[in-house]
């Protein structure tokens, strides 16, 4: 177990490295100079340029810069903005909750209702139902973020006046920003109706952003139940009597589960992906939000900083789901 | 009777809660456009971030509002010495420091407080120079550091400024946010804790409202200061509710989510006007936008071509297809809200059969090839310049002008103007301190005329030039006003631009909100703000 668990961490090293490198010379291929970039009809003078350059290592040739933030990384500092001049690392960590908490609140969207909705296809499969349901959930998993955000937007907030239409929390509310977490911050805030609040802004972008998962689980969830309840296991639960409810959530959905849980695991990284553009939609302050501005401004560190900081907790996902999994199936160990 | 006595003594009762229950706090919510980058005007230069530290920083100066006058701020009156090179100030005595988790006042704000923010921003050897990355552009925008010979303090509550030469627009710009008056103490005490940034992230001021909370892209949380010298602000709490979307900020000020907006689209504009729950404010925009007829360049060096090309261009229908009631014919160089605009120029017609005459007796009875520069991006002057010169390019080519549209990142387009290297570029300006020297100076003066000097125009005219310099050298306004008079009355014969447009600046509100005036500086103000 030990020897699969390092070899799998020393597979992280080069991804690292790769993951870096590929976000260096992206961004560095967008046109704009970040300092430049800035400047309005006043212009800037060449001394104050040349220092602005200098200071923020633009004056080295690409490589150089590569060589630097490596080494900047290796000691375990990710730079200051160029905007803000705050730390990288202290901005992500005020936003990273606000992306958590939509992202935990999509998944628990999506998993109530994929899960119900699979089971049920399953169950009555050559159906109007399961083929309604399975035309549905192609077009959810196929739909642009942005369109679907707005779309909602249009209807809930702006025709119908249902949900607010941005923020975490109406601006009429003092949270004290203690935990980074909205709902719980409401929760202890001394506004009454800031947790109502805070729920009503969670709803549309909880479902915005859920809605690709949701439809992969309910898909997933449909095509491992439909193998499962295929099993002699099942066929002998039915032929003991056992009542069809039984059956299907006791004895198949239990085995179904399997690989709908290793999708779970995989579906973080399409979180985040999706997060960078229903932040945008919803004004809602994380990650994904921040690094749009970030990509805006020509904020070198932050954009290399933020991509870095999410590859990595992606790969610690995917860690975790291998290692649980060579945990639980020690036949991949190998 | 027995029940008449309780209701009467339940009546009371309710009166008398009633009477000693606190007022409700009021709200004031402003959807704002854009994060600021930190909270010090000082080392930035966007409209965001001044808007963002208004509330909380005090300056020397301030200008009224809803105008470009300079009124007292920090400094209760002022003199100024013969020879317009001294300036005097004598501070106020009861402005008081706001305080937060790390620093609680032991004085009021005093000379130390004026000398330290001066120098934080002028001397290398000041110990806050290099914290935030250091960078003081407008400081340095408007030559303090060339101009500055010394600041020194009298006595607690009186400094002196000395120029190295007389500058009347002096006074205004320290009414500028980068003017901002930071504590000299609240340094002190992050110095002794280690943590000297925080001066610009948890701003200490002596402005009309405390900073409380800000969550980067979501809001900033003001309360009002008590201990304020001036008016109080009318409401308890003012958040600035950040939505970079227009579309976004209207839903929200429609659902009375925010009272007060920044910018519409213009698409919007019927809209609101329509909407009986809000007010539609506008204004000129203290801005230009302009297209630059390189004066050095051949054949624009021949005053008739420019004043040809002046005819030429249908001025009104760049402005009903691109700016669609968001601008105002330009017809000076300095916007109709500045003091000193002269009325009574009269603006080039539009006249193609006039302007080919013109350039027949210039020598070019066909015509002339050339560029026509547009910049990449939008400006609050010009919301699409490739729009603009594809109109000029086919008004311009009814003259027998042939114009290739040219355009370059931004960055690079600016750089390539400075250095002449256009025919016709486009371009604009907007003004700092609402004073007409911050115009015509760095657009049509000759020292920026220099190649990669920020004139576009390089337009440099001895009789122009003497005009502009002896009225930034003294103070009195309507000599000065006079003279800025005469200089427009040149450039409008000289025609080294075709002026487009000042843009509106519109604001909306609801129809709750009192006491907001629109500045022509674009600055949000919100100390007399109310809600009815």
């Amino acid at each position: 177990m030990l020897r699969f668990f390092l070899r799998r961490v020393t597979l992280i090293l080069p991804t690292f490295i790769g993951v870096t490198l590929a976000s260096f010379l992206l961004i560095h291929a967008v046109p704009g100079d970040p300092i430049e970039v800035r400047v309005g009809e006043h212009g800037i003078a060449p001394e104050r340029l040349a220092a602005l350059r200098h200071e923020f290592g633009l004056d080295q040739p690409l490589w150089k810069q590569f060589l630097d933030y490596e080494t900047q990384l290796a000691t375990g500092h990710l730079g200051t903005s160029t905007v803000t001049h705050a730390p990288v690392w202290d901005e992500f960590l005020s936003l990273f909750p606000a992306t958590v908490e939509l992202g935990v609140c999509a998944m628990i969207f999506a998993l109530c209702i994929g899960l119900p909705l699979g089971v049920i296809a399953a169950v009555r499969r050559g159906t109007a139902f399961d083929y309604g349901l399975m035309g549905i959930s192609v077009t959810g998993a196929s739909m642009p973020i942005f369109w679907w955000g707005l779309m909602v937007i249009l209807i809930f907030s702006v025709t119908l006046g249902w949900t607010p239409v941005s923020g975490r929390v109406s601006d009429m509310f003092y949270v004290e920003p203690w935990s980074g977490f909205m709902l719980i911050d409401a929760w202890y805030s001394d506004d009454e109706g800031a947790v109502r609040s805070a729920l009503s802004h969670l709803v549309l972008p909880t479902i915005v952003l859920g809605t690709i998962p949701l439809a992969t689980i309910a898909r997933m969830t449909r095509s491992a139940m439909l193998e499962v309840l295929g099993e002699d296991f099942i066929r002998t639960a039915r032929a003991k009597g056992l009542s069809p409810g039984r059956v299907v959530v006791v004895h198949a959905l239990r085995n179904a589960l399997i690989p709908v849980v290793t999708v779970v695991g995989l579906q973080v990284g399409s979180l985040l992906g999706g997060a960078i553009l229903t932040e945008t939609i919803f004004a809602w302050p994380g990650v994904g939000h921040w690094l749009v501005e970030a990509i805006q401004r020509r904020d070198y560190p932050v954009l290399q900083g933020g991509t870095l900081l999410i590859a990595v907790l992606v790969m610690a996902v995917n860690l975790g789901v291998d290692v649980t999994y060579g945990f639980l199936n020690p036949r991949i160990r190998r | 009777m027995k029940s008449t006595r309780s209701l009467l003594a339940a009546a009371a009762a309710i009166g008398l809660l009633a009477a000693s229950a606190p007022a409700q706090a009021k709200t004031l919510v402003y959807c704002s456009e854009g994060s600021p980058e930190n909270f010090n005007p000082m080392i930035n230069t966007t409209g965001t971030t001044f808007n963002a530290n208004r509330p909380v920083y005090g300056r020397l100066v301030d200008f009224k509002p809803g105008t470009t006058e300079v009124e007292a701020g920090l400094a209760e009156k002022w003199t100024v010495s013969e020879d317009s090179k001294t300036f005097t100030f004598n501070l106020r005595k009861n402005a008081k420091w706001h305080s937060n988790k790390n620093f609680k006042p032991t004085r009021g704000f005093n000379a130390d407080d004026v000398i330290f923010s001066f120098e934080r921003q002028w001397k290398d050897e000041n110990p806050y120079h290099k914290v935030s990355g250091g960078g003081y552009d407008y400081f340095a925008d408007m030559s303090m550091p060339s101009l500055l010979e010394s600041i020194t303090k009298i006595d607690d509550y009186t400094v002196k400024f000395v120029l190295k030469k007389p500058q009347a627009p002096f006074l205004a710009n320290l009414a500028m946010d980068f003017a901002a008056i930071q504590s000299k103490e609240y340094a002190d005490t992050l110095t002794k804790l280690g943590k000297p940034e925080l001066i610009d992230q948890e701003p200490i001021g002596t402005g009309p409202f405390e900073f409380v909370t800000y969550v980067r892209d979501a809001n900033i949380r003001f309360k009002r200061f008590e201990a304020f010298y001036g008016t109080k602000a009318r409401v308890d709490t003012l958040v600035y509710s950040i939505n970079k979307d227009p579309a976004v900020r209207l839903a929200k000020l429609r659902a009375n989510e925010c009272q007060i907006s920044f910018g519409p689209l213009p698409a919007d504009l019927p809209s609101i006007k329509a909407d009986k729950n809000l007010v539609l404010l506008q204004q000129s925009g203290l801005n230009i936008g302009y297209l630059a007829l390189n004066n050095l360049k051949p054949p624009f060096t021949d005053v008739r071509v420019r004043q040809a090309i002046n005819m030429a261009i249908d001025k009104k229908a760049i402005l009903d297809a691109v700016y669609q009631g968001a601008g105002t014919p330009a017809k000076n160089l300095i916007p109709p809200t500045l003091w000193s605009y002269n009325t009574k120029v009269e603006d080039y017609k539009y006249d193609p059969a006039a302007a080919k005459k013109l350039l027949a007796e210039a020598g070019f009875p066909d015509g002339f090839e050339t560029d026509l520069w547009a910049m990449p991006v939008q400006r609050p002057y010009n919301p699409d310049a490739r729009r603009v010169g594809e109109l000029m390019q086919s008004d311009l080519a009814k003259v027998g002008i042939k114009t290739k549209i040219v355009s370059y990142e931004w960055g690079e387009y600016r750089k390539r103007v400075q250095n002449g290297e256009h025919g016709m570029a486009q371009l604009g300006w907007t003004g700092d301190n609402g004073d007409p020297d911050n115009f015509f100076v760095p657009l049509a003066g000759c020292a920026s005329s220099r190649i990669g000097g920020g004139s576009a125009s390089k337009f440099c005219n001895k009789e122009f030039e003497a005009l502009i310099q002896k009225a930034s050298e003294i103070t009195n306004q309507s000599e000065r006003a006079k003279l800025y008079e005469q200089a427009q009355v040149i450039m409008h014969r000289e025609a080294p631009f075709f002026l487009i447009a000042h843009s509106v600046v519109f604001v909306p509100m609801r129809t709750n909100v009192t006491g907001f005036k629109m500045s022509p500086l674009g600055t949000f103000e919100f100390t007399n703000v109310d809600l009815k």
